[in-house]
């Protein structure tokens, strides 16, 4: 096997990995993970996938308030006091073996009854005898294999979250009535006379019309209620032709099998129907474990320890009051505003501002909501009641109360429909005025012929399929679209603004440079041997910067203090490595994180970390200045500005020191000037932003845990793509503007019948699904060709 | 030709069947999740209790049979 691989995940375990049972672990972590498995016989999980596993975090205490029966009582979807059932949403699952172990949960606690895995959704939904073990301990047992479930505010408030399933309901009844109908039409194409048909046509004829009456009924129900609903409004959406044509059509072809004319167009009737539902569930793509409108309760945890007396209590975050105080463990998000009374925190404010490096403060402090302490335990007295934090003080902002219903009407379809239904009804009354000298009865044929044959199916059905199928390609290529109608958004942009910190310049990576008096051979080798020992993500990237090999001389008096720095002895060098606070040194530098070096009581100086810009960003900008204006919006200094004019457009707009609530403004300002705004941003300061925006996308490195509400998320790893993004969204509108034409040209063919008084149920038989599947191949046919040759 | 009532009747009941077949199924929520029974078919049902030493050898046999 290989050696430097850990068994249980996967990473490279470095010089000296964790052994056991002859296999080699990275760390401690997946060691233990291995030894619960393999102690149950569990151990078929590693047969399953190569290093299947993720590393498990650190959980003492973290879920104490599941303890608390109000919390819990909120997460469990059903009891009848001996058995219950929860459903966990669990990010990391992402394999077979997963589901495997997932599913074995009762080997591990046999108070389980039974786990169902829902791969596509990430979730796992346990049974388990409320008696024998509690939720806390379920909880507690999945993130001990690494399989922490994510529990948010947003569970708890959850109303039951019912799909809706109608849609399938009314595409069954359309496709069993299709079916069907098109068995029993199909005798009568063949106008044969004194066959036996002519005993049996009648109950043919009365059948169909029994068989359609549920599909235009309920099926079809859905075009008279959004056709209706527009022309209050006075609009002409092309829901209102369809509703037209089919009303028309069923009326007309019960007219013919009741007073004995004909066999009438029940078959087109249904097979139009059935199409056009067919569309509507191709265009519902939706990632079930993406959550695209996420606000600061999602981030939050549901429960927090609170101090009472000197004694720890978990309290539902929504019961915290001014003045209480609150305990905040390592890894613990801070809900509220507070000051900081007691412990020394490290904020990592990520969440909000998209900048990773944590943040010193002390005592007497003010800490805001949304950071994340990293280091000791710390407590803090609330100042504020949580509406009224920072943070969440964004989201009382009208842009986020106001729901704003989807704007169908405006779409491209819609647009044209307007001009086609208006032509469609002049042609049918001039046509029906013709007619009408000639003969009456002829007239209202050719009148409600027009109709028909007009009944914009293949118009209806183009923008779904080729939507539909492109959401489907950038799914592929981990580009996800919220829904279809946001590719139409894009295709209007006409100014791009980007974040700044973890949108142009990643999180993961830094570079590093040193300000100081410069080391000898001697001092250097021992930085380097004592910072390999730590763990610590700047050890890491200090120790790979550092190009010196390493001393084997035993380190003394090694000391890790979490989150401030390392101190040791080595070769009679006393060395402190860490924050300008940790060797007593004033920090000099107070725009990047810096890492100070102190060798026997003098301060060398120090390594100053700076993120660095993702890959081909120059390429990316240049490639889209050409085609939009451009802006920089940052939460942070202007200290980048001259490498930002380096790379972007000489038009560019730059504005540092922007609040969340300056972005919004901003874009605001914009939109009133009548530009198309998209806004491409990180962190919740930019959640205003990306909601005011008319296109919002969200860069994430973990698309399954963090991003603000917005209408795209966008793989952080697929940066450079987005210009290719942009390009095939504005494809598929053209491929939808084709369909168009090639859906009027079938409308003037059949306009032609419809207006001779030649429509036979044979020409609308064969001329209706013609058109819808030439159409659907067409635009199908289309993207896939302009997605592949990306 | 009378047998084509029967026939018509046979096969207006037979789509029937099936559509109220197909309405229990996504009741029940069958279509919820159409990927993981896929793989959970493939999984044994008895836990492996030999100890782990000759596994990995097992495994690459295995791997290679049903490839």
């Amino acid at each position: 096997m290989s050696d430097s691989v850990c068994y249980h995940c996967g990473l490279d375990c470095g010089k000296s990995p964790v052994e056991f049972n002859d296999k080699c672990f990275c760390c401690n972590g997946c060691k233990t993970v291995y030894e619960i498995l393999n102690q149950n016989e569990l151990s078929c999980y590693y047969d399953l996938e190569q290093n299947p596993g993720t590393i498990p975090k650190e959980i003492q205490g973290k879920f104490d308030y599941l303890d608390n029966e109000e919390i819990a009582e909120k997460l469990i979807e059903f009891t009848d006091g001996t058995t219950s059932v929860v459903e966990f949403y669990i990010p990391s699952i992402h394999c077979s073996a997963c589901i495997w172990v997932l599913e074995n949960l009762g080997t591990l606690n046999p108070a389980i009854l039974n786990s169902l895995v829902n791969f596509p959704n990430k979730t796992v939904r346990i049974n388990f005898k409320s008696k024998d073990t509690s939720l806390k301990d379920i909880v507690e047992l999945l993130t001990s294999i690494a399989y922490e479930p994510y529990i948010s505010l947003e569970d708890a408030d959850k109303s039951a979250k019912k799909v809706d399933k109608t849609l399938m309901y009314q595409l069954g009844i359309a496709a069993f009535g299709f079916g069907n109908v098109m068995l029993l039409a199909f005798p009568e194409y063949f106008e044969t006379e004194g066959y036996w048909l002519d005993e049996f046509k009648y109950m043919f004829r009365w059948m169909m019309l029994t068989l359609s009456i549920p599909v235009v009924l309920y099926s079809a129900k859905d075009y008279f209620v959004t056709a209706y609903k527009g022309l209050i409004k006075g609009i002409l959406s092309v829901d209102v032709p369809i509703a037209l044509g089919i009303i028309v059509i069923f009326l007309r072809s019960s007219y013919e099998v009741i007073a004995d004319i004909g066999p009438g167009y029940f078959d087109s009737l249904t097979g139009l129907i059935f199409f056009l539902l067919l569309g509507k569930v191709f265009q519902q793509k939706t990632y079930n474990y993406l959550s695209f409108e996420r606000d600061y309760k999602s981030y939050f945890p549901i429960a927090v320890t609170k101090i009472v007396a000197g004694k720890e209590e978990s309290v539902p975050v929504q019961d915290i009051n001014e003045g209480d105080r609150l305990l905040i463990r390592n890894e613990e998000l801070i809900p509220i505003d507070a000051i900081l009374i007691n412990g020394e925190g490290l904020i990592d404010y990520s969440f909000v501002t998209g900048e990773s490096e944590p943040v010193y403060k002390g005592t007497g402090d003010k800490v805001f909501a949304g950071g994340k302490q990293t280091g000791g335990a710390i407590e803090i007295d609330v100042i504020n009641k949580m509406s009224e934090s920072y943070l969440t003080e964004l989201w009382s902002n009208d842009i986020f109360n106001k729901d704003i219903p989807k704007d169908n009407i405006k779409n491209l379809t819609n647009r044209i429909s307007k001009y086609f239904t208006i032509t469609i009804v002049t042609i049918s009354v001039i046509a029906g005025v013709y007619w009408a000298f000639i003969d009456l009865g002829i007239a209202a044929n050719v009148v409600t012929a027009v109709l028909i044959i007009a009944c914009p199916c293949a118009l209806a059905l183009a923008a779904p399929f080729a939507m539909g199928n492109m959401l489907r390609i950038f799914g592929y290529r981990k580009f996800y679209l919220k829904n279809d109608a946001v590719i139409e958004e894009i295709d209007k942009i006409t100014h791009i603004i980007f974040d700044k910190t973890g949108t142009l310049t990643t999180n993961e990576a830094n570079e590093l440079t040193y300000v100081g008096d410069s080391f000898t051979t001697k001092e250097l080798v021992a930085v380097k041997s004592l910072i390999r020992s730590s763990n610590h993500p700047l050890s890491r990237a200090l120790n790979s910067y550092i190009k010196v090999d390493a001393a084997v001389d035993s380190i003394l008096k090694y000391q890790e203090v979490v989150g401030k720095g390392i101190s040791g002895e080595l070769n009679n060098l006393q060395i402190k490595i860490g924050s300008a606070n940790f060797v007593n040194a004033t920090k000099q530098d107070t725009l990047n994180t810096t890492i100070y070096i102190k060798i026997n009581e003098t301060i060398k100086g120090y390594y100053k970390s700076k993120n660095i810009y993702r890959k081909q960003v120059a390429s990316i900008i240049s490639d889209l200045g050409t085609n939009y204006k451009l802006s920089i919006l940052s939460g942070d200094n202007d200290g980048e500005k001259a490498y930002l004019q380096s790379i972007f457009p000489k038009k560019t707009n730059y504005l540092f020191n922007q609040k969340p609530q300056d972005k919004l403004d901003y874009i605001k300002i914009l939109q009133d000037k009548g530009e198309q705004v998209m806004m491409i941003g990180d962190g919740l300061n930019d959640a205003g932003a990306l909601a005011q925006s008319n296109v919002g996308i969200a860069i994430s490195e973990d698309i399954n845990v963090f991003s603000p509400a917005c209408d795209g998320i966008l793989d952080a790893s697929l940066f450079e793509k987005l210009p290719t993004f942009l390009s095939l969204s504005k494809k598929t509108i053209r491929i939808i503007k084709w369909s168009f034409r090639l859906s009027f040209l079938y409308n003037f063919v059949g306009m032609y019948f419809a207006i001779t008084n030649q429509l036979t149920p044979l020409v609308a038989a064969i001329l209706m699904p013609l058109s819808s599947i030439t159409i659907v191949i067409f635009v199908t046919l289309m993207t896939n060709l302009f997605a592949n040759k990306r | 030709m009378e047998v084509i009532y029967i026939t018509m009747g046979v096969s207006v009941l037979l789509g029937g069947l099936f559509l109220y077949l197909f309405f229990r199924n996504v009741k029940t929520g069958q279509y919820d999740d159409i990927y993981t029974p896929s793989v959970r078919m493939l999984f044994d049902d008895e836990l492996v209790k030999e100890p782990k030493k000759d596994k990995k050898q097992k495994e690459t046999v295995e791997k290679k049979s049903t490839q």
